[in-house]
């Protein structure tokens, strides 16, 4: 008994990182209709970021990942405005086309300057704290964070979303992009400051990234197939949906772990076909999509 | 000088040619409609003066200087301010949050405030935070046309604003024109409606084929001149 409690509470935890990865991707995809084939390489490229401030600067990489957000703020916005936003039109398969190309690139760059050696952040006694909740179940005190911090970033999406002028900007140009011009919204920058902020969320998910597992430039890809998972399972546009998809992804995996350790990835895609057998749009589909 | 000018204004889809060299002229104050039959231009031509159709620069003249190579988020900054055919409020904003986006990038100053706007239609006050697809026809037009006005606009461009609208409410939607005239603003409306655009029309511009087929104040045109610029002889 006490062994499937804690699969479930380790499950709701493994979501909030699956959470981390997929808002990123939900960001960009409810704002510009992009899906980022290289958004898990983006993660691990933040990663990378991160470890490079952490080493040089002698910080602690929670301090580390807030230096790292204005720097990987400009590298999106830079990103979108000189690349990206030429490949954005009518037709789907150029951005998809140029993003899967820049995911090989940034995984080649990576090797090249951080060869394949695995790699870790390191925060000292924080990775492996836990809180005791008694009756011989207890809570890591990074996996909690990633939960809570999860959490806390699609609440501060929403709040930019729906209470900002910026946000307002956002879900305008997702409507209507020729009418948003009309309004005096350039496009280009509002697409390139979502990605900029998508950067940003990517950082936070690479902190929690690097403190949980080691990473190499390699283990983007399957980043990016538990980020889409978790957005499809919760609907297209919704961040809460995108948090609760996150959330069941990592119970499927840990409950699927507890009934056979081999079972714990298949459980997870298996729950994403379930999913969409059933429900085709996700369980919180924005209305009007 | 003219407020707002085109000179052999042409326009394309791809290859297809769907303006031929317009020359319009809108002064300060000033309502001028076009009419013409579905396909003669009449839209393109809006879109063309508003930056969402590629034109050449010297095309489109505001106060003489010339604007038809800017994109529409510039031109809207420069006092033209276009309601799109279909309305096309943002689904995901409320009532509110359409009206207050059309100030997003205001550059002018001018009499037209959210207040105003809820004056001149207090129906949109009623529903501020309503879903837009949950108001009527009338309605999402009005609100619409109070999305423009947000950006306080020196000409308003209106293309159909009476398309698909049941006559009681084309009225209520067109008497709010000279409210809109009294700020000064000029107005170019685009219609298939011919008696209600002559009513408040200045002057009429028929477009046919892409081409300017008849031009003249509405009361010194006559019946066959507008049927013959309409249809073709």
């Amino acid at each position: 008994m006490t062994g499937w409690l804690d699969a479930l509470i380790e499950g709701v935890l493994l979501g909030g990182l699956y959470a981390l990865f997929a808002a990123g991707l939900s960001l960009i995809f409810g704002v510009m209709r992009l899906v980022n084939l290289a958004h898990g390489d983006l993660i691990v490229l933040a990663a990378f970021v991160i470890l490079v401030v952490a080493d040089r600067l002698g910080l602690n990489p929670f301090v580390a990942v807030v230096i790292a957000f204005p720097i990987l703020f400009a590298i999106g916005f830079a990103l979108q405005h000189v690349l990206l936003n030429r490949t954005l039109g009518p037709d789907l398969l150029p951005p998809l086309l140029v993003t899967f190309g820049l995911s090989i690139i940034i995984q080649n760059g990576l090797l090249q300057l951080f060869s394949a050696d695995s790699q870790r952040l390191r925060s000292g006694a924080i990775e492996t704290a836990s809180i005791p909740l008694g009756a011989g179940i207890a809570v890591g005190v990074v996996p909690l964070l990633t939960l809570l911090s999860a959490i806390a970033v699609i609440v501060v999406l929403n709040l930019i979303f729906y209470r900002t002028l910026i946000g307002r900007a956002f879900r305008a140009t997702s409507d209507d992009l020729e009418v948003a011009q009309l309004m005096g919204i350039d496009h280009r920058r509002i697409f390139a400051t979502a990605m900029g902020l998508a950067f940003v969320v990517a950082a936070i998910a690479a902190l929690y990234l690097g403190l949980r597992a080691n990473f190499d430039p390699t283990i983007g890809p399957a980043r990016l197939l538990y980020a889409f998972e978790a957005v499809i399972i919760g609907g297209l546009g919704s961040f809460w949906g995108t948090l609760a998809g996150g959330i069941i992804l990592g119970l499927a995996q840990t409950i699927g772990a507890r009934i056979d350790p081999e079972w714990q990835i298949l459980s997870g895609h298996l729950a994403f076909l379930a999913v969409l057998v059933i429900r085709p749009r996700g369980l919180f589909p924005r209305a009007l999509d | 000088m003219p407020l707002l000018e085109t000179r052999n204004l042409t326009a394309f889809y791809g290859d297809f040619q769907a303006l031929y060299g317009i020359d319009m002229m809108l002064d300060k104050g000033e309502t001028v409609a076009i009419i013409g039959a579905n396909g003669a231009g009449k839209s393109t031509f809006l879109k063309a003066v508003a930056g969402l159709i590629h034109s050449a620069a010297d095309s489109v003249l505001v106060d003489g200087a010339p604007i038809g190579a800017k994109p529409a988020a510039e031109i809207v900054k420069l006092g033209i301010a276009l309601v799109p055919e279909g309305r096309r409020l943002f689904p995901s904003l409320t009532v509110e949050e359409n009206l207050r986006i059309g100030a997003y990038g205001r550059k002018m100053q001018g009499p037209w405030t959210l207040d105003r706007v809820f004056t001149v239609f207090p129906v949109l006050k009623e529903r501020r935070s309503s879903a837009t697809p949950t108001l009527s026809g009338g309605q999402q037009q009005m609100a619409a046309i109070g999305r423009a006005l947000m950006s306080n606009p020196r000409v308003l461009l209106c293309d159909e604003i009476s398309l698909g609208l049941a006559p009681i409410i084309i009225a209520d939607v067109y008497a709010v024109l000279p409210q809109i005239k009294a700020e000064g603003t000029s107005v170019v409306l685009v219609e298939q409606d011919i008696v209600q655009a002559m009513r408040v029309a200045d002057r009429v511009y028929c477009f046919q084929e892409g081409r300017l087929s008849l031009t003249g104040r509405p009361r010194e045109l006559t019946r066959e001149q507008i049927h013959r610029a309409y249809f073709g002889s």
